[in-house]
């Protein structure tokens, strides 16, 4: 892997991001370097091509009634959420540099996800299995990636200063599992800026 | 006929469910046209066909698991 851009797209739509991220993984394809996009989501829900609806806990209505928004997206896996105060993370990346293998990309990513946490004195965990990456029983940070030709898209969300009420909207990724963030392990508010710094930081050691 | 394969996708990953197929049988698709989807655990991989011609054969449904190596559909 050469050089990394990194790109900060601040708070911008999921379906506006995803169009971009689109664009940027067929220039990626093309052959343009490595892109690394940090933004925030106003609320949203996005449902995979095989969610099961069980896991929408409400009707369609009630949740757009509490402002948000309902996206269908063409991917696998379950139903996410994505707010403001979760730090949304898209490597957009080519693994034909980096020997095509699925499994130690996911697994680099809970690298950087775990490192990135102990960063802020919190010791998660990621479990064989599962989808994400854990403190104790409690999910806190949510993967899911997509990969075409061999670029990636799709990656990471760190629930940082989340609204966690939102999460009672859903069975997170069809699991039955509580949603927790790094505001309230530590008791305040985290500057998203620090976090935004140490991903970078951490995604150049790991992707090196 | 050409089969639609699915491709060693890491060490140790020995199958992947098929999460959807973008096009039905009887259609006609391109060479490198985005033909289906498959998700392992963690990660979802897009699948495109290796030839152009009619998808013929769908052989692993959506939501049934491929295994690596093996055949997912048949283009003629």
């Amino acid at each position: 892997m050469g050089k990394m851009i990194v790109e900060d797209w601040g708070l911008v739509d999921y379906s506006d991001a995803f169009k971009r991220q689109k664009v940027l993984v067929q220039s990626v394809i093309a052959g343009a370097p490595d892109h690394l996009i940090l933004c925030e989501h106003p609320p949203v829900l996005t449902l995979g091509r095989m969610t099961d609806p069980a896991s929408l806990l409400y009707q369609r209505e009630d949740i757009e009634q509490r402002g948000v928004a309902i996206e269908t997206v063409d991917r696998g896996g379950d139903v996410t959420l994505h707010a403001p105060g979760q730090l949304v993370i898209y490597p957009i990346f080519d693994l034909n540099d980096q020997g095509r293998d699925l499994k130690v990309y996911m697994q680099k990513l809970e690298e950087v996800a775990v490192d990135l946490l102990k960063n802020f004195g919190i010791l998660a965990i990621s479990i064989s299995g599962l989808r994400g990456v854990f403190v104790g029983e409690d999910k806190i940070i949510s993967i899911g990636v997509g990969v075409r030709k061999w670029v990636t898209y799709h990656g990471l969300g760190i629930n940082v200063n989340t609204d966690l009420s939102l999460f009672s909207l859903i069975k997170p990724c069809g699991l039955n599992v509580r949603m927790t963030s790094m505001q309230k392990l530590k008791g305040h508010a985290i500057p998203m800026k620090d976090v935004k710094t140490k991903i970078v930081e951490r995604f150049q050691e790991h992707f090196r | 006929m050409t089969p639609i394969i699915l491709p060693e996708l890491g060490e140790g990953i020995t199958k992947a469910t098929i999460a959807c197929w973008h096009a039905k049988t009887g259609e006609n698709v391109a060479a490198g046209q985005e033909i289906c989807e498959v998700v392992t655990d963690k990660a979802s991989f897009v699948i495109e066909a290796p030839a152009a011609g009619k998808l013929k054969v769908i052989s692993i449904n959506e939501g049934q698991e491929g295994l690596v190596g093996g055949v997912l559909g048949m283009i003629e």
